[in-house]
Parts: structure tokens; sequence; C-alpha cells
């Protein structure tokens, strides 16, 4: 053995052989290490649906509940908001919903299952602030529009649909969870089973 | 006896060796102004932070729960308590009142430019961990503002397309920013990134050694082997490690005593400012701690009015001024990518403002207008005028790296001086 030759390309093979392994290796050490930043069990389990009675809320006003952490808005639109909301179309980004925002079932003017009550999350959908409900002094914003949704962080504005304004940060309209009627007076969040 | 002991441990470890190539036997060019004592003061900051960012942790809850309590039971029940917290929210903003003068030191006396690359290149990391320490202790007292800048900033990364819901879910931990987002930021505040800037800082400064110091005039003090006459050389000791590789002009000064001592001055000043903001204006107005941060975060509400702290609302006001989500997200990283890229911008291979020609000096003012005017705009709400004001500020910040880049090659500069003047 003392006096064996060098195989060079043996040693060459051996190298490349550990390298190869030994690398397989450190990029199996760090899949822990990212994958422990994922949602845990816990944080999943806490995304389960919410129950909210709508028969309280007045005409005009805003329901805020929490859903998976995140506000949830639900609106009971005046007929004069529902009326506005054909006026504008032209000023929007996508009046028509064509992009995923909303489940088939709300892919309508009103973004609604019906008409008067409007469900959405309320976070802006540039840099997920929370838009402001302006119900009579949104023409401050978009002139001759009387209500609307206007972010405080960067000034995006989204009409009573929650349909974006062109000019504005936000990409895409409010987006609308998957909700569905228990009954004439209860609405589930986050779950819309059976209706889909 | 002492000399004995220094000898044994020169013999295991080379102690007065470092001490001599990099302090006492340093070649400083004696012509450093004001302008070169930031350095010194950021590393001084340094340890300000590591230090009272220690003993924060010793009373600090990192919980969704605990936090916003635990930070009100170190300002109220805890010894000096305050007095901890205040040094490291000063120390936070000071830290970057400090570098953005540097960096400007840099750009003024052209610093960046050749053999300086790498060692401005390292420079831009440490400025990039520290913007990231930064936002990530902002999150830590889970206050209003806390929050939403955090959801603001987490959700600059759901702009790119394809993975970015999933990315920013992965960086939260959770659908929305919580507890865990906290748990895992208090680690890399404390842990991860202080580790990063720490080795970066050292990089940086050996980097800075290898190439030697740039000075107001931007000419060199090392000259090639054998160039010099013998009374042109510096009567100085210089360590071997310089005199071996290089003659050394007579226009130098040991770094220590003669720099340390002019950066102790202005150490002074500073401690003294930093005195005045801790002790009797903490808040700073509004610009160092912001008043919604006084009120616990509440995931439903988001207060009337998002500002990031001072040193970020440049680049916050570029990434507004841009009417598209992922453009923008571009744009506020490009700003800071512009600046880095410095180096081979800039073409000319005269590197002090003093001999460079007008326009560079009117560019370089106009970028030093324009960069304040987008901080002060990243603080106002995005009003259609602020918005307009600052879709012509990012024009013109981005312009003064356009017109660099054009004149810079063929710029009409003043002749250099041989030495640095007496």
């Amino acid at each position: 053995m003392k006096n064996a030759p060098v195989d060079n390309g043996r040693r060459r093979f051996l190298t490349v052989a550990t390298s190869v392994v030994g690398g397989v290796g450190a990029a199996g050490a760090v899949v822990p290490f990212i994958a422990s930043w994922n949602p845990s069990a816990k944080a999943k389990a806490a995304g389960a649906p919410v129950e909210v009675n709508i028969s309280k809320i007045q005409p005009g006003q805003m329901l805020r509940v929490e859903w998976r952490g995140k506000p949830v808005w639900i609106v009971k639109r005046t007929q004069a908001m529902l009326d506005e909301l054909a006026n504008h179309e032209d000023q929007l980004r996508d009046s028509e919903s064509e992009v995923e925002q909303q489940p088939e079932y709300a892919k309508n003017r009103y973004r609604s299952i019906e008409p008067e009550i409007f469900v959405a999350v309320g976070i802006c959908t540039h840099l997920g602030c929370s838009p402001q409900y302006l119900p009579d002094s949104f023409s401050g914003q978009i002139q001759g529009v009387a209500s609307g949704f206007m972010c405080p962080c960067h000034g995006s504005k989204f009409d009573m649909s929650g349909r974006v304004f062109q000019s504005v940060p936000a990409p895409t309209n409010l987006v609308v969870p998957p909700h569905k009627y228990l009954d004439e007076k209860t609405i589930l969040v986050g779950d819309d089973s059976g209706v889909a | 006896m002492w000399k004995n002991l220094l000898d044994w441990i020169e013999y295991r470890i080379p102690m007065m060796r470092v001490a001599n190539m990099h302090a006492l036997q340093y070649p400083a060019p004696k012509n450093m102004n004001f302008w070169y004592v930031f350095g010194f003061i950021a590393t001084v900051v340094l340890v300000n932070q590591i230090l009272t960012g220690i003993w924060l942790t010793m009373n600090y809850v990192p919980s969704a729960e605990g936090a916003f309590a635990s930070v009100e039971y170190i300002m109220r029940d805890v010894d000096y308590g305050w007095v901890l917290r205040y040094m490291h929210s000063t120390g936070a903003s000071a830290f970057f009142v400090v570098v953005y003068l540097h960096m400007f030191r840099g750009m003024m006396y052209g610093s960046y430019q050749k053999p300086r690359e790498l060692l401005w290149l390292f420079g831009m990391f440490i400025y990039l961990a520290l913007m990231a320490e930064a936002f990530m202790g902002y999150l830590l007292p889970w206050g209003q503002m806390s929050y939403w800048g955090a959801q603001v900033i987490i959700s600059l990364f759901g702009a790119i397309p394809v993975i970015g819901d999933d990315l920013t879910l992965w960086i939260r931990g959770d659908y929305v920013i919580s507890g865990a987002t906290l748990n895992r930021f208090f680690a890399l505040h404390v842990i991860a990134l202080p580790l990063v800037i720490v080795v970066l800082v050292f990089l940086h400064i050996v980097a800075l050694h290898e190439v030697g110091s740039n000075n107001p005039q931007g000419i060199n003090i090392k000259h090639p082997k054998g160039s010099l006459k013998e009374e042109e050389k510096t009567k100085y000791k210089i360590h071997e490690y310089y005199t071996e590789k290089y003659d050394i002009i007579d226009d130098v000064v040991p770094f220590f005593p003669h720099i340390v001592l002019k950066d102790l001055v202005a150490f002074t000043l500073f401690c003294a400012a930093c005195a005045y903001v801790i002790f009797f204006n903490p808040a700073m107005g509004g610009l160092f701690l912001e008043p919604p941060n006084f009120e616990p975060a509440n995931p439903l509400k988001t207060p009337e009015h998002i500002a990031p702290v001072w040193y970020f609302t440049p680049f916050y006001a570029i990434l507004r001024a841009v009417p598209d989500k992922l453009l923008g997200v571009i744009a506020m990283f490009g700003a800071i990518v512009m600046l880095a890229l410095l180096p081979w911008i800039d073409r000319c291979k005269v590197r002090s403002v003093k001999y460079r020609c007008g326009f560079h000096k009117l560019n370089l003012a106009m970028f030093v207008v324009v960069f304040v005017l987008l901080g002060w705009l990243g603080l106002k709400p995005a009003t259609p005028t602020f918005t307009l004001m600052s879709q012509i500020c990012t024009l013109l910040y981005f312009g003064f790296f356009a017109f660099l880049w054009l004149y810079s090659k063929n710029e009409k500069t003043k002749p250099l001086p041989a030495r640095i003047s007496k």
C-alpha cells in the first residue's frame, strides 16, 4: 500500500461523492429550520368559521367581526348606496370582478349573496391596512361618489362593493370571504360548504 | 514583570501586533475632518444598543399577551428601566442619523470609488441589516404602530408574483401578525441580526484597513514603493505591514491617539445631544416614538394615519408614489440598490466633490434636498398634492443616479493637488 501510485481520478470521484452526500445532508438539515416558520397546528385550528347575527344592523351601519384574526366587515347597504354602484363603473379597475377575490356566488355588481348585505375582509389589498368606512363623506375622495372605503395608509379607494378605483396603489378589489346564510338572521363567515 | 507578562501573551496571541497595525501605527490622513467621526460614533452606538438591549430582555416578555405590559413594567417598576429603554429607543434613531451622515460623507468624498467598492458594499449590507434589525425591534413593544407597521412591511413581500402570499404566511407564521410573529422577530432582533451586524462591522473595518481611509481631498496617501524621496515620507512610525508595500507620504498621523482624540470630542457632543433626547424629549415629537404606539396592538383597528419611524420614510414615500403594488415595491428596494451600485454608476476617477464639476455639486445637493423632502413626505398622509410631490421627488431621486452615470464618464474635473495641503 505504501508505494501504491496516486490515482487522481479516484480521488476526484471520492471528493465529489463526499461533497454531494454532504450537500444532500446539509439541505436535509435545513428543512426543519425553514418548515418551523409555517403556521403551527394551533394557529391553523384557530381559523375556524364564525357565526354572526345580522338582524340588528341598521341600514348604512357596519359590523366588524374577527375571523382568522382578520377584521371582517358586514355592511347593510342602503338603497341609495346600491343605486350608486352602477354609476361609476368606468372609474373602477375591475368592475366585473374578473380577478378571483370572491367566491363565485359573489361575482356580481353587489359582490354579495343578498344585495343589501355586503361581507368583506376589511384589509386593503395593497399592504394590509384596514380601510376606513366613509358612509357619507367619500365624495371628498372621489367626486360624485357619496360612500365608500378609503385606506388611511396609502390612499387606496374602494366603492361600496369593495371594488377598487383606478390610479390607487391597491391592485385588486377587497376580498369577499366564503360565507353562507344559516337562516335569515345569521351568517356563517369562513365556510360556504353546500352553497358553492 | 509587566514586560514579561506582555511578552508571555504576545508569544501566544498577537495582541500588540494587532494594536500597532490597526491603531498605534495605522496611517490616517491628517486632513480627516468632522465628517470622519461618524464611523467611530456608529460603533459606540452599536455597543450601546447591545448593552441596553441585553438589559431590556431581562424584563421584557416576548408574547402577544405580555409584551405591551412588560414594556410598561420596565418603564414604571424597574429601577432605571426607563433610562435603559430610552437609551435603546434613542440609540436606534441616533444610529440612523449617524449612518446617514456617514453614508453622505462617502458620497461627498467619493469614498465608494476604486479601490473601496467592497468596503462600500459591506457598509450597504450593514445598512440593510440595520433596517431589518430596527423594523423587527419596532414590533416588540406590541403597540398599534408596531403592529400595523409590521403588517405593511410584511405585506410588501406579498407583491412578489406567484409565491407572494405563501411567503407572507411563512414570515408571519399565522394568517395575521400574531404572537408567533412576535416571538420569531424577538429571536431575530436579539440574537440573529446582532450577530450578523457585528460580523459585518468587523469585515467593514478589515476592508477599510486594507485599502486605507479616504480623505476630503480624495487623493492617495499611499504611493508605490520607491516612488517617494526620503524627505517626503512620514516621520511617524508606521507599521511594516503598510510600509513594506507602499511609501507613506508625510501627510498622515497615527490613528491612535490623533484621530481617536478627535473622535472623542465628537463623541462628547454626541452624548450631550442624546442625553437631551433621553431625558427631556424621548419621543422627539412623535418622530422617535410614535404616539399610536402608546396604545396596545389592536388587529381590528388600523390607526387613522400610518407612518413608519422617520428613518424609513424616504423609502416609504417612494413606495407610496408608485400607483402599482409590485412596481412600488421594486422602486422602494431599487432606491437602496442604486446606492449600493454607486461605485459602478459613478465612472469618474476623481473622488472628492471639491475637484469635480459644478454639475456634480449641484446634483449631489439636489439629492440631499430630495432625500430629506421624501423623508418629510413619508410622514404625511397620502393626499393628492403630497402624492404628486412624492412622485416628482422619486423621479429626481433616481435622476441623481442617471445623471451621475451620464456625466461622470467624460467629466471635466479640476486638477488634483500632489499633496494634502499643509
